[in-house]
């Protein structure tokens, strides 16, 4: 149990992660996300793709993991210009937030988000399964939040599916803090993210960066 | 069925000559098509039998010269589908057992140019299979690589199928994705994923004229969209559909 662990996983933690929808805008827009079931359905998909590969590449950055090859294997898991675009930016809000509060090992001003929560997160002390579980329910509240706000949505139903989805969160955390080698990292692709933060990066007015 | 297929292009004197063509049922590699005016020789996997059935294992080993230009493509979609029923007095089986896997390994060396164009996989019901693709490409190699599935045949829920493909220029990877479909799959049909679209696809192309200025990103559709890679001269087209009909033909114009 640690309270840096909570600290760093609080949305009201300073990184800017507010600003990012996660890809629900997108899907919103497109009609595939209505309701609750629907969004049941997105943070499902999400949580087993992106937030797969989010965690397993915070784990990966908080042992220690040489983090050049890290974010150079995030960009060739993320297709998607606007992708890494927003995790780039996501990544230098936290890494800019994390070095106010901690000394860190690195002092690149930008990686991708994922290698920079690892990075923060062991200078914080956490140990890589936290930074995976940090990533992992990022993945997951961040899109439930804006539902809220851009659906509409009862804020208890939302965050009664994100507390359904905790077991699944601690499992994903536990997985990807087994991955032992840059080859073994997860590329689940997630198409509709992808082609979905295409389309949204080509409008003119959005409420969120991505 | 345990089998490999081996095709190897090599460019003399300026045109390509197929050097190895090693066929092993149920992958058969038959030289086809007129010599293009570019000089690209092109073969088809020819299904020896239906499949790839649960317990298969196939590989298909390509390799293109410096110079040499090849383009696979197959006769028809790849069904997947559950192997024959387990014997009882067999013992409990194995993932092995039951599993069907794809092998592909692709080296083009320098010069060289590679379109890998084959039919669609097809995950039918009560399928297990995984496709793993490897392509190692020497700087300055071009490269076409299409990867298309289908959930299931009409009218009917997928198994369980999974793509996973690296490709990388100049021994640092270029692109990674794994795809999962079917029951073990979370979320996959969901709107993050498939969004209940019955096919997808991709459509990688990597060309050393793109060095200084790889294409745009662009929105191709509703379901759609091309995409710049970050480490090198390469863009992914990426599409999901209701069918393969609709992931083709997005995938068709996405560079054109």
């Amino acid at each position: 149990m640690s309270t840096t662990l909570l600290l760093l996983a609080d949305g009201r933690f300073p990184a800017g992660g507010h600003a990012h929808s996660g890809g629900l805008e997108a899907a919103v827009t497109a009609g595939r996300v209505r309701d609750l079931e629907t969004l049941a359905a997105f943070l499902d998909g999400r949580l087993a793709t992106a937030g797969l590969v989010a965690a397993a590449f915070a784990a990966a950055a908080c042992r220690g993991g040489d983090t050049s090859t890290l974010d150079s294997e995030m960009d060739a898991r993320t297709p998607s210009p606007a992708l890494r675009k927003a995790s780039r930016a996501q990544g230098r809000a936290l890494l800019r937030a994390g070095r106010t509060l901690w000394t860190l090992s690195t002092v690149e001003r930008e990686l991708h988000h994922p290698v920079a929560l690892g990075v923060v997160a062991a200078a914080a002390g956490l140990a890589p399964e936290e930074a995976a579980l940090t990533a992992a329910y990022g993945t997951v509240t961040g899109p439930a939040s804006a539902a809220v706000r851009l659906l509409g949505l009862d804020p208890y139903a939302t965050h009664a599916l994100v507390a359904r989805l905790a077991r699944d969160c601690d499992a994903v955390a536990r997985r990807a803090a087994r991955v032992a080698t840059v080859d073994e990292l997860p590329a689940c692709s997630a198409p509709l993210l992808d082609i979905g933060a295409e389309a949204h990066a080509s409008w003119e007015v959005r409420l969120f960066a991505s | 069925m345990k089998a490999t297929a081996r095709i190897t292009a090599v460019a003399e004197a300026g045109r390509t000559r197929l050097v190895t063509l090693r066929s092993e049922p149920p992958l058969l590699v038959r030289r086809t098509g007129p010599r293009h005016a570019a000089g690209e020789v092109e073969v088809h996997l020819v299904g020896g039998a239906a499949g790839p059935l649960g317990g298969d294992r196939l590989r298909i080993e390509v390799t293109v010269g410096p110079g040499a230009r090849l383009c696979v493509r197959t006769v028809a979609a790849s069904l997947a589908l559950p192997g024959p029923r387990w014997p009882e007095r067999a013992g409990p089986r194995s993932p092995a057992d039951t599993q069907s896997t794809l092998d592909i390994h692709a080296t083009v060396a320098a010069g060289g140019s590679l379109r890998w164009l084959p039919e669609p996989l097809i995950a039918a019901r009560g399928c297990d299979h995984v496709s793993r693709s490897l392509v190692d490409l020497e700087s300055d190699a071009s490269l076409t690589w299409r990867e298309e599935v289908v959930c299931g045949r009409h009218g009917e829920d997928p198994g369980d199928a999974s793509l996973h493909s690296t490709v990388r220029l100049g021994g640092r990877t270029l692109a990674r994705q794994d795809l999962a479909v079917g029951p073990r799959a979370c979320g996959w049909a969901g709107p993050a994923v498939l969004g209940g679209g019955r096919a997808t696809g991709t459509l990688l192309v990597v060309d050393p004229l793109w060095t200084e200025k790889p294409p745009e990103a662009a929105v191709l559709g509703p379901g759609a969209a091309r995409m710049p890679l970050a480490g090198g001269p390469a863009a992914l087209a990426a599409a999901v559909g209701g069918d393969l009909r609709e992931v083709r033909a997005a995938l068709d114009r996405a560079f054109t």
